[in-house]
């Protein structure tokens, strides 16, 4: 009876031993699979320093950013010392910029056949696809902080809340996020990049039209109240005006991080599906 | 080992792989031959996984591909056709990026990554943009990229297609060097090739295996197998006797003249049933004091086999 006993306990103890080891090997084993993605996304960041894409996106964005937030913005005459002119035309400058990075992510790819090299690595497409997002997002983020400049003009002329303008940098980089999981999804979809560009450029249209009065109104006055508030409810715009007045809405976070991880599990799946093509 | 049952693979309603099965051990060199469009590159990709069958599976070391896609990637390496690679990046930070890739670390990394560079003769660009580089050069670096981690499958689609002569038999050689301890298997129309590397031959059209077997075994099937080239001096009166007497010499089945005008007679001489009839004709050559110039057999023609093989009708 005790022999029994003593086996059984150490049935146990050796079950628990090898439960241990296995949530270790897959701790490891998990460490690699994230190094894969660390690898890839370097690869992918420095690729655009080798080329003149990241200078001139860089050049053009610093450039647009200050002519909309200086002219159009009006940020001397409203005599405020705030940001705001500065993030409004964030959505219209990722308009047309954020799709000039994304439509290569995947095109490119399959133009230059380096997608069968790709994919023939032993890494998975999941991987392959969320190293190449945070690359283009990391570079995003870079562009994003090279405008520090307007940042430090307007702590020199006045006293801006700097909480919010960090909150509006959060916001503006979860936007870009989410431009370019869309462009991503899209430029997975064809080897030529002009057509990724222009598709994008729509799609994302779209997603920032959606809240504006142009569209509502136009459903407002017969659909239901329901449809027109869905309808709003996907707009880049809504969710990003908010964030950019220094609100941190826990909605609006979980609206960027789903869409971002909505698009780029679709651009897993049509790569899976049509990587030959 | 590498298995492949019953693979089948469809575009629609084309059918680019129909039913193929075979085995490629280790030590062996498998050329993979056929015309344009047979389904050798689709074949490839199912093998390395960048493709997915529409039937029957492929099993390599007892992995199979679309189980343990991961496991059989680490095991082989692929050199896609054209060897693509990315245009921006330099041969140096390319194969950086394999390596890692391919979990190689620290002192393991670097005397690989050494040693391929070594093997593929990249010293001279390894700090150029792949870009700028040569097509020799391009096909070297998705050669080094394929070998880096001393995979032991090697699937090579066209290694040697564009490449000038030297370049050609730099790369054969290095095939040949790897081949003891790998399963090697590659593509190719070049029949050439399938001399110089492969130990065993597989022709392929239309989806479907047409043979299999070594180079000698593909040439034996051919009908220049075993015939006999002779070339002789002789006054111009004497041809249509010599002729005859060739024919009517038992083995002989016909002849075609290859040459034939005032003193120099040269003649292709086809056996029954493929069988060896050298001795016949030297014997008879002896016994009628020719005077030959040159006599030989032929092993048997690839380009032929192939042609007779893959072409209908």
């Amino acid at each position: 009876m005790k022999l029994v006993e003593l086996t059984t306990r150490k049935k146990i103890r050796l079950f628990r031993q090898s439960v241990v080891l296995n949530r270790e090997e897959k701790k490891e084993k998990n460490l690699m699979r994230a190094n894969l993605i660390w690898v890839l996304f370097r690869r992918e960041l420095a690729s655009y320093f080798a080329t003149p894409i990241a200078y001139v996106f860089i050049i053009i964005f610093l450039f647009l950013s200050g002519i909309f937030t200086f002219y159009l913005g009006d940020f001397f005459a409203r005599e405020q010392a705030d940001l705001s002119p500065f993030f409004s035309f964030h959505p219209w400058l990722y308009l047309f910029l954020i799709p000039a990075l994304s439509m290569r992510l995947w095109a490119e790819e399959r133009k230059g056949g380096t997608i069968e090299l790709l994919l023939t690595l032993p890494i998975t497409i999941t991987e392959a696809v969320l190293g190449k997002f945070f690359a283009a997002w990391a570079f995003t983020a870079i562009a994003l902080f090279l405008t520090f400049p307007i940042w430090l003009s307007v702590n020199y002329l006045g006293n801006p809340d700097n909480a919010v303008i960090m909150i509006s940098y959060l916001g503006s980089l979860l936007m870009a996020g989410g431009f370019l999981a869309i462009g991503s999804c899209i430029s997975a979809l064809t080897k030529n990049q002009v057509i990724a560009f222009v598709i994008t450029v729509v799609v994302c249209l779209a997603f920032i039209l959606s809240g504006f009065p142009l569209v509502l109104d136009f459903f407002s006055g017969w659909a239901p109240q329901i449809i027109v508030e869905t309808i709003s409810s996907f707009s880049f715009l809504t969710h990003f005006s908010a964030i950019s007045k220094g609100v941190i809405d826990l909605r609006d976070l979980i609206y960027f991080f789903s869409l971002i991880t909505f698009w780029l599990f679709t651009t897993a799946l049509l790569i899976e599906m049509k990587k030959a093509d | 080992m590498v298995e492949i049952k019953n693979l089948h693979k469809q575009f629609g309603l084309l059918t680019a792989v129909d039913n193929i099965s075979f085995q490629v051990k280790k030590g062996e060199v498998l050329g993979f031959l056929g015309p344009n469009g047979a389904g050798k590159s689709t074949t490839m990709k199912m093998i390395t996984g960048f493709l997915t069958p529409t039937a029957g599976n492929v099993t390599v070391y007892g992995h199979d591909i679309v189980q343990k896609p991961l496991e059989v990637k680490q095991r082989i390496g692929y050199l896609p056709e054209g060897a693509p690679a990315y245009p921006d990046m330099t041969p140096a930070s390319f194969l950086e990026f394999i390596a890692q890739i391919r979990g190689l670390r620290g002192e393991d990394k670097r005397s690989k990554i050494k040693e391929t560079i070594k093997q593929v003769n990249l010293e001279s660009v390894l700090y150029q943009s792949i870009d700028t580089l040569s097509k020799g050069f391009k096909r070297r670096v998705g050669l080094a990229q394929a070998i880096l981690h001393d995979p032991e499958v090697l699937i090579l689609d066209e290694p040697t297609d564009g490449l000038d002569p030297n370049q050609k038999h730099e790369v054969r050689s290095l095939i040949k060097q790897k081949a003891q301890e790998k399963v090697i298997i590659l593509s190719t129309h070049i029949l050439e090739e399938v001399h110089a590397v492969c130990t065993r031959a597989i022709i392929i059209a239309e989806g479907k295996i047409l043979a299999d077997g070594t180079p000698a075994e593909l040439e034996a099937k051919s009908q220049f197998h075993n015939a006999v080239t002779i070339t002789l001096h002789t006054p111009k009166d004497n041809v249509e006797k010599i002729r005859q007497s060739l024919l009517k010499l038992p083995g002989v089945q016909k002849l075609e003249a290859l040459m034939e005008n005032n003193s120099t007679l040269s003649y292709q001489i086809f056996p029954k049933a493929q069988h060896p009839i050298i001795g016949e004709i030297s014997q008879h050559a002896r016994k009628q004091q020719w005077k030959v110039e040159e006599l030989h057999v032929e092993k048997g023609r690839l380009d032929e086999v192939f042609r007779s093989i893959t072409t209908v009708g």
